[in-house]
């Protein structure tokens, strides 16, 4: 940032900021530097520390297996019902994750949005990243799963980064809402919890999209989480699995009018928040 | 070099405070009215809805100036002055309601010591996380790095977390960080007050490096002290606006002359019913010229009465009496006690309304502002009563022999004539014939 030789800077009222997308860039080692806070502070003074990370989504899939898998007796698609129920573990986590932390983020960073001046957009950003770690994390489980169960995996795998980009979009639009919504409306902090709870019912995690009747197949793609998980089933799962394309590109829609207004809105409200927070 | 580095422009910003309770912001209250605005309007189409009970505040109106580089400026007022409206403004921290700001350079602004610091982190890890809070990228704060250890004096808690540190250390290392910080412009609200004397002073002395090299300051404080100290310039806000602008010891007098409403009649009444209960206590102090009138603009010719009048409610004995004047930035000319000039005064007192007046001589406080402080104690007792500067007084310079130089407050505090004795020792040889 010092690099930088003195430009002229003009505040003016109701006037957009134009530099936006620039000063986003320069303050990304701020952006580092809070995402790298985050992911150091998360697992101080605990026994087990990292771990934690790997615990729970291991138990919840087991859980899952016992009652879709066993109980319930629904179909696996060909492959092992643990890997079907963790390839969809893995992004709804991660969205679930990231929504809990966005949507908190800017409150629990009042004391700094009210006291220095960075592009707003930085703290939720930063909250997807540290919940993308426990991302990375959880996926060596998977990798596990993988080895006991001798899974190879087909070609379809190189297309994974492409669906986790789509994963992260998700968190991030999804996200940017309620933590933009969650400065002036503090009952946002009591839907989260909820939609976290009900959602993992809701989208395909425990179950696989295809026990969805046909002529319901569009309208549950409504969800665009459904979109998000079929398309990591069908990179993870390999042949057995196939991707319902009409719902797929219609939860990709769905998603990218959620991110694109979610940043339109953030940044609309984004300069009052110093001032309702 | 005098380069404009801020230009501010009829700059206003409003505050909508809502005379709802808080809660009713809350997601239902939003849609309960939107919901009933939206019915009323189709039932009685073209009338309009009755407004939210709110109410306009501006916390700042209309104020326009310019700093030019390297000004150290200190803006002052009361609280609500609109002092920390104007800070946040400057570092864009909220959005002005008019107006504009023209700002050149790179700003870095200091609200607050230790924003961002993580309890949980080490000393070590929180340096790098508040230095990139304040804008510094990382290559600078590591090179700064030693630095900013050597000035916290916490190097052998580098790596402890800080919410292990005592506040003293804490604040210390935030202070150190924000010290190092480079920008052309620098914005710091009420910050200096931390640590122990030592360290204070410290601070201040990084402060006035700041401004020696050339670095443009903007600087609140409600301590005059440090801000005559460490400015050249100030602004006196009142009610958000710029009252006046101008030289820092020129503004400061008149900040604190306009201090109270009371203090323009010279007199100030202290009796609150929340005295009662003390033992002694005082009622009121005034501030009389030579004509016996209540003034708080004197002549420095002239002596100046104080007149105390207080009451003791039980029997007291060793009651001492004192005032003391302080400089308007608040260092100490003297103090003077009641038993000093009458030892008797000490003795056992009966219950009653009392008065004493104190003469301060002509030609002895130089020109310039003043602040009185009382006090009623009985000594390593009791502090019955106490006011820190509750009045301030300007002696007027009428004609000293010093107002022939053009800093009289080089000078010294006081005048005092000081006999100069003086013998001829011997003839003058010439050096150089």
């Amino acid at each position: 940032m010092s690099d930088r030789a003195p430009s002229e800077l003009i505040i003016e009222a109701g006037r957009t900021e134009r530099h936006y997308w620039a000063d986003l860039w320069r303050y990304r080692e701020l952006f580092y530097f809070l995402a790298w806070r985050d992911i150091l502070v998360r697992y101080k003074q605990t026994a087990i520390g990292i771990a934690w990370a790997l615990i729970q989504p291991f138990l919840t899939m087991i859980v899952l297996t016992v009652v879709f898998g066993k109980l319930a007796q629904l179909p696996s698609e060909g492959a092992p019902y643990p890997i079907l129920v963790f390839s969809a573990m893995l992004p709804w986590q991660f969205f679930a994750n990231s929504l809990s932390a966005c949507s908190n983020s800017l409150i629990t960073n009042a004391n700094l949005i009210s006291k220095i001046y960075f592009p707003r957009l930085i703290v939720p950003a930063s909250a997807v990243v540290v919940s993308f770690v426990d991302f990375m994390v959880a996926g060596m489980i998977l990798l596990g799963l993988m080895a006991w169960y001798n899974y190879v995996p087909s070609w379809r795998i190189l297309c994974l980064p492409l669906f986790v980009a789509i994963a992260a979009a998700a968190s991030l639009g999804a996200g940017l809402w309620l933590a933009a919504l969650n400065v002036r409306y503090r009952d946002v902090r009591y839907i989260v919890p909820f939609m976290v709870q009900f959602g993992l019912y809701v989208s395909p995690v425990g179950f696989s999209s295809s026990v969805i009747p046909e002529r319901w197949r569009l309208l549950y793609s409504l969800n665009p989480l459904v979109g998000v998980i079929d398309g990591f089933r069908w990179a993870i799962l390999g042949g057995t699995s196939n991707l319902y394309l009409p719902g797929f590109i219609l939860s990709l829609g769905l998603l990218a009018v959620l991110l694109a207004s979610s940043i339109w809105y953030f940044r609309k409200v984004e300069r009052t928040f110093a001032d309702v927070i | 070099m005098s380069e404009t580095v801020i230009q501010v422009e009829n700059l206003g910003k409003k505050y909508t405070i809502g005379h709802q309770q808080p809660q009713d912001t809350g997601l239902r209250h939003v849609l309960d009215r939107g919901w009933r605005s939206l019915l009323r309007r189709g039932l009685k189409p073209g009338q309009q809805t009755a407004p939210p009970k709110t109410e306009e505040f501006w916390a700042l109106r209309d104020v326009s100036f310019e700093v030019n580089q390297g000004d150290r400026v200190g803006i002052i007022g009361r609280n609500g002055a609109g002092k920390s409206t104007l800070l946040k403004l400057l570092s864009r921290i909220t959005d002005p309601t008019t107006g504009r700001i023209r700002l050149k350079g790179r700003v870095a602004s200091l609200l607050e010591v230790g924003t961002g610091f993580h309890p949980e982190l080490t000393g070590r890890e929180n340096i790098y996380l508040n230095g990139a809070i304040l804008g510094m990228s990382k290559a600078e704060i590591q090179r700064k790095f030693d630095e900013i250890v050597a000035f916290a004096e916490v190097e052998q808690f580098l790596d402890t977390p800080v919410k292990r540190y005592s506040s003293g250390m804490y604040v210390r290392l935030a202070f150190a960080v924000a010290a190092h910080l480079e920008p052309e412009i620098l914005v710091v609200d009420e910050v200096l007050a931390v640590g122990d004397a030592q360290f204070q002073k410290k601070c201040l002395g990084k402060m006035e490096d700041v401004g020696k090299e050339g670095r443009t300051v903007i600087f609140v404080s409600h301590n005059m002290g440090t801000i005559v100290q460490l400015c050249n310039k100030a602004f006196y806000f009142q009610k958000g606006c710029l009252l006046e602008q101008g030289d820092v010891n020129q503004i400061i007098s008149h900040y604190l002359t306009t201090n109270t409403e009371d203090t323009r009649n010279g007199k100030i009444c202290l009796n609150s019913s929340l005295k009662q209960d003390k033992a002694a206590f005082f009622s009121s102090v005034s501030v009389l010229d030579t004509g016996d009138r209540k003034s708080s603009e004197l002549d420095v010719r002239s002596p100046i009465k104080i007149i105390l009048e207080y009451e003791i409610t039980q029997n007291l004995s060793n009651l001492e009496l004192s005032i003391r004047v302080d400089t308007h930035d608040g260092r100490p000319v003297f103090t003077s006690q009641q038993s000093d000039f009458n030892t008797a005064s000490l003795a056992e007192r009966s219950p009653g309304q009392y008065q004493t007046t104190i003469e301060i001589p002509g030609m002895f406080l130089m020109p310039g502002s003043y602040l009185l402080t009382l006090a009623a104690h009985q000594p390593m007792v009791e502090i019955h009563d106490f006011h820190e500067h509750i009045l301030s007084f300007v002696v007027l310079e009428t004609g000293t022999k010093y107002a022939q130089y053009n800093q009289p407050h080089n000078v010294g505090l006081v005048m005092i004539d000081l006999p100069w004795q003086e013998a001829k020792l011997s003839e003058c040889v010439s050096i150089h014939p």
